[in-house]
C-alpha cells in the first residue's frame, strides 16, 4: 500500500487507506504532515507561518540600523520635519566631517582599534597558554585552579569597577591606554573554552610529536594550536566583540579626549550634539561604532554566535 | 601474530610510565612544574589582581566613608548598609531593579521563544533570518542606544511620527521616570532577545524527532504539542536561559547610562552604584556597600544555578 500511495497521493486513497504511518494527507483531523506541496492550504499555511513571523522579526531587528545609517546621511533640515522623510536627498558626508571636527573622532577610532587589537592578541594568547598548561601540563593544583578560573567567570566585572578604578589610577593609568586595556587582560572565558576545547583532542597526536623529541612549547604551536583554529578563532571574535563595545570600564578611567574609545567619545559627542539638530551627527557616531563589528559578524557569524552562546547545549 | 605479541608490550610499559610510579620530583617533573608557571602564571596573576583582589577590596571600602579622591577616611563598619536600605533611595532602587531584571528577563525569553519557533519552521531565508535576529545582541549598546534615542524622540523620531498617524501624541520618554524605564526596558529587549532566540532554536533542534512525531500522530495539534511536549522538554534550555538573562539583565549598563544620563526612573543596583561614586556625590564607601549588596545576589543565582545544574546533568 505504501509503494502505492506514494504515485497518486489524491484524497480517494486516502480515504481508503487511513495509512496509520503518517502517509501523505491522511485526513483533516491529524497535522497536514506532507500536503502537496502547491495546494493552497499548504501555500497559506507556510507564508502566514513561516514568512510572516520570520519576515517580522527579521524586519523589527532590521529597520532601526537601517535608519541609523539612512539618518547619518541626512541634513538638520531633512531631520527636523515635521513629515517623516525616509530617505536623504542625497549621500550627504556632512555629518560625518561634523562628529569627526566636534569631538576628535578620528582618535577615538583609532584608540578603539588599538585596544582592541592589543587587548584581544594578548587575551587569545594568554588563553591558549593557560588552557595548554592546564590540560598537557603536569602540576600539582591543576583541578583547585581550574575551579578558580571557573569562579572568576562568573564574577560580574561591574562590581570590580571602583576598586580597580583605585588601584590603576593609583599606578597613574588614569587617561592612558594601558591603563584600559590592563585590568581586563586575564581571561576566563577564554581559557575555560579552550581548556574544554583541549582535552577533546586526542593524546596520540601529542605522543607522536613528543616521541620526536618537541618539547611543550613547540607541541603547543605546532601540534595543538592548528588543529585548534577554529576554537582559538571563536575565543579571538567573542573577544575582540566585548573589547570594541566595552563602555563601563574606559568610560570610568578616561576623561580626556585623548585616550576616549568610539563607545566613550559617543558619550562627549551626546553632550553636545544632544538636542534635535545633531541627531544626524549622533546617527553618523554610531554608524562608526556600530558597522564594524556588523561586518565581522556578517562575515564570520558562525564562531560568535557558537561561543556567545557556549554552554546552552553542553548545560 | 607474532608481530601484535611484540607490538603490545612497549604500549602496557608505556601506560605503566603515565602512572605516577616514578619518583615524585624527577628531572620531567620538576621541568613542568616550571613550564606550567610561565604558561600559566601571568593570566592567574591578573585575574587574582583585578577580578579577585577587588571583590574583597570593594567589602573593604564598603566599611569606610570615603570620598573619591580624598586622601582620609573614617571606618563605619556597616554605617553604609544602614545608610542605604534606610534612605528613601532604597525601595526606589530596589524596585527599578527588580521591574527591569522581570520585564527583561521575561520579555527577551518569551519573545525569544516565539522567534526560535518562527525560525524552526522550515522556509527558505531562516539563516539569514537567524543572524539578523542575533545581530544586535553583539552590537555596541551606546551605539545601540543612541540609535533608539532618535526613534523615541518625542519630535523628530519615528515612533512620534507613527503616533501621530494616529492622531497621538508621543510620550515625553525622557522627563516620565516610568517611561523612561519602559523605554530602557523594550530597548533591552530588543537588543537581546535575539540571544534567547538562538540558544531556544537550539533546543528545539535537539528535541527528539521521534517523540514529536508521535504526538502528531496521536492527533496532537500544533499548540497542543507545544505545550504538552516542546515545553517541559524545553525546560533545561529555559532554566539555562533563565540564569544567564538574570544575571546579564542585572549588570545591564550601557543601555541605561546611555538613553538616561541622570538615572530618572532607571537607577538600578548597578547604575547607581556606579552614579554615586563617578556621577556628582564621590561617595565612593556608598558605592562599595550597593556592589556588594549586587554581588550577593549575582552570588545566590550562581549557587542556585550550580546546585540546579548539578541535578540536571543526571536527568539529561
Amino acid at each position: 500500500m505504501s509503494t502505492l500511495s506514494p504515485v497518486s497521493p489524491g484524497p480517494a486513497g486516502t480515504v481508503l487507506s487511513p495509512a496509520p504511518d503518517g502517509a501523505p494527507g491522511s485526513g483533516p483531523e491529524s497535522p497536514p504532515r506532507r500536503p502537496a506541496p502547491f495546494s493552497r492550504a499548504n501555500l497559506v499555511q507556510t507564508i502566514a507561518g513561516g514568512y510572516v513571523p520570520l519576515i517580522l522579526a527579521t524586519l523589527v531587528v532590521v529597520l532601526p540600523l537601517v535608519w541609523m545609517l539612512l539618518s547619518s546621511f541626512k541634513q538638520p533640515g531633512e531631520i527636523i520635519t515635521m513629515d517623516l522623510k525616509l530617505l536623504p536627498d542625497t549621500v550627504n558626508l556632512e555629518n560625518y566631517k561634523t562628529a569627526m571636527t566636534t569631538v576628535p573622532f578620528g582618535q577615538f577610532f583609532m584608540n578603539s582599534l588599538i585596544v582592541t587589537a592589543v587587548g584581544s592578541s594578548v587575551k587569545v594568547i594568554l588563553a591558549i597558554l593557560t588552557a595548554y598548561a592546564l590540560v598537557f601540563v603536569r602540576f600539582p593544583f591543576k583541578n583547585a585552579i581550574f575551579v578558580l578560573i571557573l569562579v572568576a567567570l562568573m564574577v560580574p566585572p561591574q562590581v570590580s569597577i571602583l576598586p580597580n578604578y583605585i588601584l590603576i589610577a593609583g599606578m597613574g593609568g588614569k587617561n592612558t591606554l594601558w591603563g584600559i586595556i590592563l585590568p581586563g587582560l586575564g581571561t576566563a572565558f577564554g581559557t575555560f573554552l579552550l581548556r574544554q576545547h583541549f582535552r577533546t583532542l586526542p593524546g596520540s597526536i601529542l605522543e607522536a610529536a613528543e616521541i620526536d623529541g618537541a618539547g611543550h612549547w613547540r607541541r603547543l604551536w605546532q601540534v595543538v594550536a592548528p588543529v585548534s583554529v577554529p576554537s582559538i578563532a571563536t575565543v579571538a571574535l567573542v573577544t575582540v566583540v566585548s573589547e570594541w563595545n566595552d563602555y563601563i570600564w574606559p568610560l570610568i578611567i578616561t576623561d580626556r579626549p585623548e585616550t576616549m574609545t568610539l563607545p566613550v567619545g559617543l558619550t562627549l559627542l551626546q553632550n553636545s550634539e544632544g538636542n534635535g539638530s545633531g541627531w544626524g551627527i549622533l546617527m553618523a557616531g554610531a554608524v562608526l561604532v556600530i558597522v564594524p563589528i556588523l561586518l565581522v559578524f556578517a562575515a564570520l557569524q558562525r564562531y560568535i554566535v557558537a561561543g556567545l552562546t557556549q554552554g546552552s547545549v553542553t548545560g | 601474530m607474532t608481530r601484535q605479541l611484540t607490538d603490545r608490550p612497549p604500549a602496557v610499559a608505556q601506560a605503566a610510565m603515565a602512572t605516577p610510579r616514578r619518583p615524585r620530583w624527577s628531572g620531567r617533573a620538576r621541568r613542568d612544574f616550571f613550564v606550567f608557571l610561565a604558561l600559566a602564571l601571568p593570566n592567574l596573576a591578573l585575574i587574582a589582581v583585578f577580578t579577585y583582589l577587588p571583590l574583597l577590596n570593594n567589602i573593604y571600602y564598603s566599611t569606610l566613608d570615603w570620598t573619591l579622591g580624598s586622601a582620609s577616611a573614617t571606618v563605619v563598619g556597616l554605617g553604609n548598609y544602614v545608610t542605604f536600605f534606610t534612605s528613601a533611595d532604597a525601595p526606589n532602587v530596589l524596585g527599578t531593579t527588580a521591574v527591569f531584571t522581570v520585564v527583561t528577563v521575561g520579555g527577551s525569553m518569551v519573545l525569544g521563544l516565539l522567534v526560535a519557533l518562527a525560525l524552526n519552521s522550515k522556509v527558505r531565508g531562516t539563516t539569514f533570518a537567524r543572524s539578523a535576529v542575533f545581530a544586535p545582541y553583539v552590537l555596541s549598546g551606546v551605539g545601540v542606544g543612541l540609535v533608539w534615542l532618535f526613534i523615541f524622540d518625542p519630535g523628530y523620531g519615528v515612533l512620534a511620527w507613527l503616533l501621530r498617524g494616529v492622531g497621538q501624541q508621543s510620550p515625553q520618554w525622557i522627563n516620565n521616570p516610568q517611561l523612561s524605564l519602559a523605554m530602557v526596558m523594550i530597548v533591552y529587549v530588543w537588543k537581546n532577545l535575539g540571544y534567547c532566540a538562538v540558544v531556544y532554536l537550539a533546543g528545539l533542534q535537539s528535541l527528539p524527532p521521534d517523540v514529536m512525531e508521535a504526538a502528531a500522530l496521536d492527533g496532537a495539534n500544533g499548540f497542543r504539542r507545544f505545550v504538552n511536549m516542546s515545553l517541559p522538554l524545553l525546560s533545561p534550555t529555559t532554566f539555562f536561559l533563565l540564569i544567564t538573562t538574570m544575571l546579564s539583565s542585572l549588570q545591564a549598563f550601557d543601555l541605561i547610562r546611555i538613553m538616561t544620563p541622570l538615572g530618572n526612573g532607571t537607577s538600578t543596583l548597578i547604575y547607581e552604584a556606579y552614579l554615586q561614586a563617578f556621577g556628582a556625590f564621590n561617595r565612593a564607601g556608598y558605592s562599595a556597600a550597593i556592589s556588594v549588596v549586587l554581588f550577593a545576589i549575582l552570588l545566590i543565582i550562581t549557587v542556585l544555578q550550580l546546585r540546579f545544574v548539578e541535578r540536571k546533568v543526571h536527568y539529561s
